[in-house]
């Protein structure tokens, strides 16, 4: 028996040993470094290209019309003849329907996360915060359907003026495809404030409610701001629901219940149609993709600063 | 004669003392599981009004989960059961319709790490009176006044009353914790090892402090720590594996404790 203990401990060693020697470890350790920083850059560079792509058509499209006329005209209608390109109308389309989506999803996503974070068991937060994460996982086209064929038909029994294509079908469902996105990341936040403060507002007589209300969600603002901008990022950029139940009428008003038409969209409509390479109305997607990509720049900026701020918190 | 006329002074001190001494707290027959733990088993305690009553006792037996219970901040942990009663100021905490807000606003709580909420210095201590619906400003500005000097830390404060009370020492955070539960002029205050946490200098403050709130507070005070004990409380109880061993006087149970597990505790046999 002793032997064996013996030469059991004398193999592991020989085998260290004669690893070391053959210095495998040591080579892909080496080579390690050099993949990873090859993902990175491919990332980096794609970025760019896009970026380069994007700046290069865009500065083309301004050459045939000029900065000043697609701020300040207040029609967006390529295809005329000439064609009248102001930006104004497609971002009304765009904020009119975030503007609904995040109106939906900011209250139902907090008082989600309000209860999972402060009322819910380990057993019921088990189960619900999966299936509400499972809303995130459904294909936006589904959405999309959802809203054209089923939304708007109810929405249109208690308007009547309503028409097809509308901003408040495709802004109500973006809202509830958004609402989980705001909910498990302010659920997050809201459950990183320690214990220890709560028990401080308990022990002051506090109910359980005032509690959530005036010390965790302060508490947690920062992250819950940073998850709202992630919602609004999202709806901005989003595609497949506007442009099947949103419509493809560009116009400048507050009107919710008429076609519309958002940024996404018109690139859809232009990309999917048969504007040929060259022309005014191909460089124009460029010129709205290029907007849409400040819009989202600024808020993925915003989000980034703010919940760098949350670390100061506390 | 002389022998006789001593003890009946002695009896009319003691029934003076009984007299203005009134019991704030009184703990009887009283049981709590952490679920299968049996954590306070048959705890019988009188505790009397403007008085220190330190709870020392070593790790584990108890002494936290008690003090816990006289606010019902113990209700919390999930899994709690109790027998018996807490009768405060003759009423039962456990009755049904007893609401531990009601109690918690009488009975206030210093926690072992100082919890600041991550606001101003000013609206930390203005929390409990707003919660209970205190709004008008002039009154809100008198009481955070009046309780950041009640809790010694006004001088220290004062020009910076609207910066994160997270910018101050742990010390500074204890005391302004302290100044959050006078606001609203509980009747009891609860601290569970409140300088455990701070270094000697802000735990001499604090015990400073605590001495002077006795005038107008009951205090009831955890601690591990025996000379805190020794130099600050009145009466001394002392915990051991969920059991009262021993509650008395605070000289009489340093210096010639009845028990001898209290005499080896105290004399560091243990703990």
């Amino acid at each position: 028996m002793p032997d064996k203990k013996e030469s059991q401990s004398i193999s592991v060693q020989k085998l260290i040993a004669e690893k070391r020697k053959k210095g495998s470890k040591k080579r892909t350790e080496k080579i390690i470094p050099f993949i990873l920083l090859l993902t990175a850059i491919v990332s980096v560079f794609t970025t760019l290209g896009i970026l380069f792509t994007l700046l290069v058509e865009t500065f083309t499209f301004f050459s045939h019309v000029s900065l000043v006329e697609f701020l300040t005209n207040n029609t967006w209608y390529p295809f005329s003849d000439p064609g009248e390109f102001g930006i104004w109308p497609l971002v009304s389309g765009t904020i009119r329907v975030t503007g609904i989506a995040i109106l939906v999803a900011v209250p139902i996503g907090l008082a989600a996360a309000i209860y999972l974070s402060e009322y819910a068991s380990d057993r019921v937060k088990r189960i619900i915060k999966p299936i509400l994460e499972v809303l995130a996982g459904i294909p936006t086209i589904v959405y999309g359907f959802f809203a054209l064929t089923f939304v708007t038909p109810v929405l249109q029994k208690l308007i009547p003026e309503l028409e097809i294509f509308n901003a408040l079908s495709p802004g109500l469902v973006m809202g509830i495809m958004i609402t989980p996105t705001i909910a498990s990341l302010s659920e997050d936040a809201m459950s990183a404030v320690p214990d220890k403060i709560r028990h401080g507002s308990l022990g002051l007589g506090a109910t359980k409610f005032e509690t959530a209300m005036k010390v965790v969600l302060p508490a947690a603002s920062s992250g819950i701001i940073a998850s709202i901008v992630l919602g609004i990022s999202r709806a901005i950029g989003e595609t497949m629901i506007v442009s099947i139940a949103g419509g493809s009428t560009p116009n400048l008003s507050f009107s919710v219940t008429s076609s519309i038409q958002t940024m996404t969209a018109y690139i859809v409509q232009v990309a999917q149609g048969d504007a040929g390479y060259g022309t005014t109305i191909y460089y124009s997607i460029y010129a709205v993709g290029f907007t849409l990509f400040l819009f989202t720049l600024v808020m993925n900026l915003l989000a980034s600063w703010i919940s760098r701020r949350i670390r100061e918190e506390y | 004669m002389a022998m006789t006329a001593k003890k009946e002074r002695e009896r009319a001190t003691d029934i003076q003392e009984k007299k203005t001494k009134n019991i704030v707290y009184k703990t009887k027959e009283l049981n709590l599981w952490y679920g299968e733990k049996h954590a306070l088993k048959n705890i019988n305690l009188d505790i009397a009004e403007n008085e220190i009553t330190a709870i020392i006792g070593p790790s584990g037996c108890g002494k936290s989960t008690y003090i816990k219970t006289l606010n019902r901040m113990v209700d919390l942990v999930p899994g709690v059961k109790t027998s018996g009663e807490i009768l405060y100021r003759g009423r039962n905490i456990f009755d049904k319709d007893y609401e531990v807000e009601e109690l918690r606003t009488r009975v206030g709580m210093v926690f072992q790490n100082p919890n600041p909420f991550p606001k101003s210095i000013y609206d930390n201590v203005a929390y409990g009176p707003r919660i209970h619906g205190i709004r008008d400003k002039k009154i809100l500005d008198q009481i955070v006044e009046k309780s950041l000097r009640g809790a010694a830390i006004w001088d220290e404060v004062k020009d910076r009353l609207h910066d994160n009370a997270y910018g101050l020492s742990g010390g500074q955070q204890q005391r302004l914790c302290i100044a959050r539960c006078l606001a609203i002029e509980p009747d009891v205050i609860l601290m569970d090892e409140p300088t455990s946490a701070l270094d000697p200098i802000s735990t001499l403050k604090i015990e400073e402090l605590v001495q002077e709130l006795k005038n107008e507070f009951s205090i009831i005070i955890v601690t591990h720590n025996m000379q805190q004990a020794a130099r600050i409380s009145d009466k001394t109880a002392f915990f051991l594996n969920g059991e009262v061993i021993e509650f008395d006087d605070t000289d009489k149970i340093f210096s010639t404790p009845s028990d001898q597990r209290t005499e080896d505790y105290i004399t560091g046999r243990f703990g």
